[in-house]
């Protein structure tokens, strides 16, 4: 039961770090160039340094950040074991051909032509 | 010189020494690695490889540091693609921590160039790796 009660709030933790755009859009960052400072993170983002500082406590304690130090910088890392815990549970289930086919056509019809 | 690093962090419910056992157990690893089998005395300065299922060999190298059931550093070379293979060598860090009732796995994979195919092709496995181990651990089966 407490093994139980841990696992559903890891996820709470996961969905609610995700259900914001602004640490959606700090993720896809470090996608782009991991191990960033939080200097380096904050430029081209518009938001207070205060708020990225925030974003990222939530999460690292969602474990979609970890965080490394070199020297006297703290270094932010995408950690992308709780995405394919996600996966495993919330997709690949429901994961079906025809759901693709569908997903593949929407694609298609909404992008144009590229 | 600029280096390219991958971290991964996860949460085991388990104790240090039976994941620093799942770590080094050939036939356990097997579980977890999709068939792989992985050799070494796991002491430092002894080799280490990984061969695919089918015994092609995949990566090797030598282990740098063994403290059990604490942290573990691999030199690890690619050498079944060439293009990874000419890469070199890159540094593999194992660190095991326990907190609460879980312990927290965090391994660090690293090499001295930017950017580099090698981590690139990592970032894809260790991700699928760690969660069937968790699996494994917590429930007896893997995930994938």
């Amino acid at each position: 039961m407490l093994a139980y009660c841990l696992q559903v709030s890891d996820a709470d933790l996961l969905f609610k770090a995700l259900a914001d755009p602004g640490r959606r859009k700090l993720l896809d960052r470090l996608h782009a160039h991991d191990g960033q400072t939080l200097g380096e993170l904050c430029q081209h983002l518009d938001m207070t340094r205060q708020g990225v500082t925030q974003h990222l406590a939530l999460l690292e304690a969602a474990n979609l950040v970890a965080v490394q130090w070199r020297g006297r910088e703290k270094l932010h890392f995408l950690n992308p074991v709780p995405m394919q815990e996600i996966y495993e549970r919330w997709v690949r289930k429901f994961e079906k051909p025809r759901l693709k086919a569908l997903h593949d056509l929407k694609r298609r019809l909404e992008d144009g032509d590229d | 010189m600029a280096r390219s690093t991958f971290v991964y962090v996860t949460y085991i419910r388990t104790t240090q020494q039976k994941l620093w056992s799942a770590l080094t157990d050939k036939e356990f690893m097997k579980q977890y690695w999709f068939g792989n089998q992985c050799e070494s005395q796991w002491t430092p300065g002894s080799t280490w490889k990984m061969t695919y299922p089918d015994g092609r060999l995949t990566d090797a190298g030598e282990i740098i540091e063994a403290d059990p059931p604490r942290r573990l550093v691999i030199r690890w070379e690619h050498q079944h693609k060439p293009e990874l293979k000419a890469e070199g060598p890159s540094l593999c860090t194992m660190e095991l921590e326990t907190s609460g009732s879980a312990v927290k796995l965090s391994i660090t994979h690293s090499i001295e160039r930017e950017p580099s195919q090698l981590i690139h092709a990592v970032s894809g496995g260790w991700p699928k790796v760690l969660s069937n181990l968790k699996s494994l651990l917590e429930t007896g089966t893997v995930a994938l």
